[in-house]
C-alpha cells in the first residue's frame, strides 16, 4: 500500500478559513488525518488581559465573524453576572430577537457554504439573498452588517426600530425554506453525498465535546437556551434528529431556521407593543470586577460558547478564556474523516460548520 | 463544398487569378475564418454562461465592462495573455507545455468535421463521426498529461478521476452514437443530417425515437467536457482547481478556451445527431439562395446554443457526485440503458424501415 500525504489548506478553497488538514491518503481513501490549527490567531484571550472590559468588548464580534452578537452577549452576560445587573424585559427581548436573527444569518450561510463544498453555485447566492435582509437591519440599527459591537454592559446601544423589516423578513421566510428543500433537500445527488456520510454517535460526540447542532443532529436533546435566563418565556422546542450523518446536521440546521424564526417572531410581539428602553448601563469606565472567578454560556450557532473571567478586581480580568464549539468540531475531524474518501472528507468537515477565527481565537 | 468551390474559382477568374491561387486558398482560408469566429463564439459563451448563471442565482452578471458587459470576456482574455506564465520547479517542461496545446488544437479539428450547412463542411468524408469520436477524446489526453507533468498532488487527483470518468462515459456514448448509426444508416454527419429531413420538420429528428439516446448523450456529453455535476477532475472545494492547478496566464487560458470550444464543439455534434443539425425545425427554409447557407449555420447554431443552455442550467441547480457514485452511475445505469436503446432503435428501424415522419 502506498501513502500519499496531501497537506490540505490552509489555502484551500473549501477549508473555510485557514484549516489546514495533514491526510495520508491511500488512493483518494483517507488513512489519518491531522488538523493543524493555529493560522488564525490573533491572541484574543490574552488582549484582554491589557485592554479595560469595554476596550474589548469591540474585539469579541471578531471571535466569530458570523455569529458576532453571541460572543458580546456573552462577554456582557458574564460582566453582568458578576456585577449583578438585572435587565429589563425590553432589553431581554431585543436581545434575543438579534441573537436568533444572527443565529438565521449564521445558518443561512452555513447553508450556502456547505452546498459550496458539494459543488452547488445556486444556493450561495440564494442563502445569501436572505442573509441580507438580516445584515441590512443589523446596519440599520447598530450601524454595522457584521461586526455589530450593539450590546453593551447592562443593555443594548439603542432601542430598534423598523420593525416591519424584521416582519417581512419573517413572512417569506417559510417560503424560501421550501426553496431550499426543493432545490437543495429533495436533490437525490445532495441527499446520495450526505446520508449515511460522516456518522457521528453520541458517546463519540460527547467524548469529544461536540455541542450544539452537531450534537442534536446525533440524537441528544442538549440546546443551552432551555437553560437560559434570556430565553425564558419563549416557547421553543430544540430540534433533535436521530440519524446524526451529513444529511441530519444540514436538516437540523433547515428546521432550526424555523424555530429561530419563531423565537424572533415572538420577541417582535413582544417589542411591537413598544414601550421605554429602560436600562441601568454600567459606566464603563469605572467597571472592574469583583474578585473571583466568573463563567457563563450561551448556545451558539457553532455549539455551546462560554466566557470566563479570573478577575482579581482590577479593570482588566486577569484571565479571561473562551470556549467556543467548532474547536472540537475539528478535533473530531481527526477521527470522523478516517476511511471516508476525499470528496465526503470535505462534504463531513463542511457539515460540522467549522469557523476558524473561532478556532484559533 | 463543390458548389462554392466552383463559384470561388470563377469569381477569382473573373479578376485573372491563378487558379492554383484558388485551390490552396479554399482550404486555408475557411480554416482560418472558422478559428477567428470561433474565438469570438468561445468569448460570447463564456459570457453567455456568466450572465445566465448571473441570472440563475439572482445576480448581474458581468455588466462593467462594455455595454451590457459584453466585452468583459475580452477584457478577460486580454488580461489572461498579459500574465506571466508560472512553470513550477520539478515539471517535466514539456509535457507541461504540451498539455494545454493538446486540449485546444484537437477542438479545432474537431470543429472542421461539423457540417455547418448544406455546403459548408470542411472535412466531410464517408466516417467523419468516427474521426470526431476520435479526436473529441483527445482532451483527455491533455488532461492527463497536464496533471502527470504539473508536480502537484492537486493535479494528479484531478487527471486520475477525469481518466476514470471518462472512460466510463465514452462507453454509453459509442452505444447511443450506434444508435443514431443504425437510424440513418449512415456515419457521414451530412447524411445523418438529411436522414432526419421531412416535411413536418421537427418529427424527422431523431431526437423524438431515440430520445433515451438523446438524454443518455447529454449526460455524457457534460461528463465528457467535466460539466457540472461531473466537474470532478477540477472540483474546486476538493481539488482547488484539479488538473490546471499549476496552470496560469495563457497556458491556463488555452485550457478554459478548450474546454468551452469542446463544449461548443459537443453541442453541435449533438445537435446534429439529434436535433436535425442545420435542418430548419418547419420542414422548409425561409429564405433561399445564398441567404440559404446563412439559415442553415443560425438554425444549428441556435439548437447548440439550447444544448449549452441546458448545460448551463444543470450546472447552476446541481451539486457535483462522488467519484464512485459517478462510476457506478455510468457502469450500472448508463451503459445496459444506452445498450437497450441500441436494441429498441435496431427493431424500431426493421419495423418502420427508417421512414416513419
Amino acid at each position: 500500500m502506498s501513502k500519499l500525504k496531501l497537506n490540505l489548506g490552509p489555502q484551500h478553497p473549501s477549508t473555510h478559513g485557514v484549516l489546514r488538514l495533514i491526510l495520508e491518503l491511500d488512493g483518494e481513501r483517507i488513512i489519518s488525518c491531522e488538523p493543524d490549527v493555529g493560522y488564525l490567531h490573533r491572541g484574543m484571550e490574552k488582549m484582554a488581559e491589557k485592554l479595560s472590559y469595554i476596550q474589548y468588548l469591540p474585539t469579541v464580534d471578531r471571535i466569530d465573524y458570523l455569529a458576532g452578537f453571541f460572543y458580546s452577549e456573552l462577554l456582557c452576560r458574564t460582566v453582568e453576572n458578576a456585577l449583578g445587573v438585572k435587565l429589563s424585559d425590553r432589553v431581554k427581548a431585543i436581545r434575543v430577537m438579534m441573537l436568533e436573527l444572527n443565529r438565521i444569518a449564521s445558518h443561512l450561510l452555513w447553508i450556502g457554504a456547505f452546498l459550496m463544498d458539494l459543488g452547488a453555485v445556486s444556493p450561495f447566492f440564494y442563502a445569501f439573498r436572505e442573509r441580507e435582509q438580516i445584515l441590512q437591519y443589523f446596519e440599520k440599527v447598530t450601524g454595522q452588517r457584521m461586526m455589530n459591537n450593539y450590546f453593551v454592559f447592562g443593555g443594548v446601544r439603542r432601542d430598534v426600530f423598523d420593525l416591519d423589516d424584521i416582519e417581512n423578513f419573517l413572512d417569506i421566510l417559510p417560503e424560501k425554506i421550501e426553496d431550499y428543500n426543493k432545490i437543495i433537500t429533495e436533490n437525490p445527488i445532495f441527499r446520495k453525498r450526505t446520508e449515511g456520510k460522516g456518522v457521528l454517535k453520541i458517546p463519540a460526540a460527547l467524548n469529544g465535546g461536540i455541542t450544539g447542532v452537531n450534537l442534536r443532529a446525533s440524537g441528544m436533546s442538549l440546546d443551552f437556551r432551555l437553560r437560559d435566563s434570556l430565553y425564558s418565556g419563549f416557547d421553543f422546542r430544540p430540534v433533535v434528529l436521530e440519524e446524526g450523518d451529513s444529511f441530519a446536521r444540514y436538516k437540523a440546521r433547515i428546521l432550526e431556521l424555523e424555530e429561530s424564526a419563531k423565537i424572533v417572531r415572538q420577541a417582535l410581539n413582544y417589542l411591537k407593543k413598544g414601550g421605554d428602553l429602560e436600562q441601568d448601563l454600567i459606566n464603563p469606565l469605572t467597571l472592574k470586577l469583583p474578585e473571583g472567578e466568573f463563567q457563563s454560556e450561551i448556545e451558539a450557532p457553532r455549539g455551546l460558547a462560554s466566557c470566563y473571567i479570573k478577575s482579581d478586581g482590577g479593570k482588566a480580568p486577569y484571565r479571561l478564556k473562551w470556549r467556543t464549539g467548532s474547536y472540537y468540531s475539528v478535533n473530531l475531524l481527526r477521527k470522523l474523516l478516517v476511511g471516508e474518501y476525499l470528496n465526503d472528507a470535505i462534504a463531513i468537515a463542511g457539515s460540522l460548520d467549522i469557523i476558524l477565527p473561532e478556532v484559533d481565537k | 463544398m463543390n458548389y462554392l468551390y466552383f463559384l470561388y474559382i470563377e469569381f477569382l477568374g473573373r479578376h485573372n487569378i491563378p487558379q492554383i491561387f484558388g485551390d490552396i486558398t479554399f482550404y486555408i482560408l475557411p480554416a482560418c475564418i472558422l478559428f477567428a469566429v470561433l474565438l469570438v463564439v468561445i468569448l460570447a459563451l463564456v459570457l453567455f454562461e456568466r450572465k445566465l448563471l448571473g441570472w440563475f442565482t439572482q445576480r448581474k452578471g458581468p455588466n462593467r465592462v462594455g455595454l451590457w458587459g459584453v466585452l468583459q470576456t475580452i477584457a478577460d482574455a486580454f488580461k489572461l495573455l498579459c500574465k506571466e506564465n508560472i512553470t513550477p520547479t520539478g515539471v517535466n517542461r514539456f509535457l507541461f507545455n504540451l498539455a494545454p496545446i493538446l486540449m485546444f488544437v484537437p477542438v479545432l479539428v474537431v470543429l472542421g468535421l461539423i457540417p455547418y450547412s448544406s455546403e459548408f463542411t470542411f472535412m466531410n468524408f464517408q466516417t467523419n463521426l468516427l474521426i470526431y469520436l476520435v479526436l473529441a477524446a483527445f482532451p483527455v489526453l491533455s488532461i492527463l498529461l497536464a496533471g502527470w507533468a504539473s508536480n502537484n498532488k492537486y493535479s494528479l487527483f484531478g487527471a486520475m478521476r477525469n481518466i476514470a470518468q471518462v472512460l466510463a462515459y465514452e462507453l454509453p456514448i459509442a452505444f447511443t452514437v450506434l444508435s443514431v448509426i443504425v437510424l440513418a444508416s449512415s456515419m457521414n454527419l451530412t447524411r445523418i443530417i438529411l436522414a432526419q429531413s421531412s416535411k413536418i420538420g421537427i418529427l424527422g429528428w431523431y431526437f423524438i425515437p431515440c430520445i433515451i439516446g438523446f438524454v443518455i448523450m447529454f449526460i455524457c456529453t457534460l461528463a465528457e467536457l467535466n460539466r457540472c455535476p461531473f466537474d470532478l477532475p477540477e472540483a474546486e472545494s476538493e481539488l482547488i482547481c484539479g488538473y490546471n492547478t499549476e496552470y496560469s496566464g495563457m497556458r491556463f487560458a488555452l485550457f478554459y478556451l478548450g474546454e468551452y470550444a469542446m463544449l461548443f464543439a459537443n453541442s453541435l455534434f449533438i445537435a446534429v445527431l439529434f436535433l436535425g443539425g442545420y435542418l430548419s425545425p418547419f420542414g422548409k427554409y425561409l429564405t433561399s439562395g445564398w441567404l440559404l447557407y446563412f439559415e442553415q449555420v443560425f438554425w444549428l447554431v441556435l439548437k447548440s446554443f439550447l444544448i449549452i443552455f441546458l448545460a448551463i442550467w444543470v450546472r447552476a441547480t446541481l451539486p457535483r457526485f462522488a467519484p464512485y457514485d459517478l462510476l457506478k452511475f455510468s457502469w450500472t445505469v448508463l451503459l445496459p440503458i444506452s445498450i437497450l436503446n441500441l436494441f429498441l432503435m435496431v427493431v424500431f428501424k426493421f419495423i418502420t424501415g427508417g421512414v416513419y415522419a
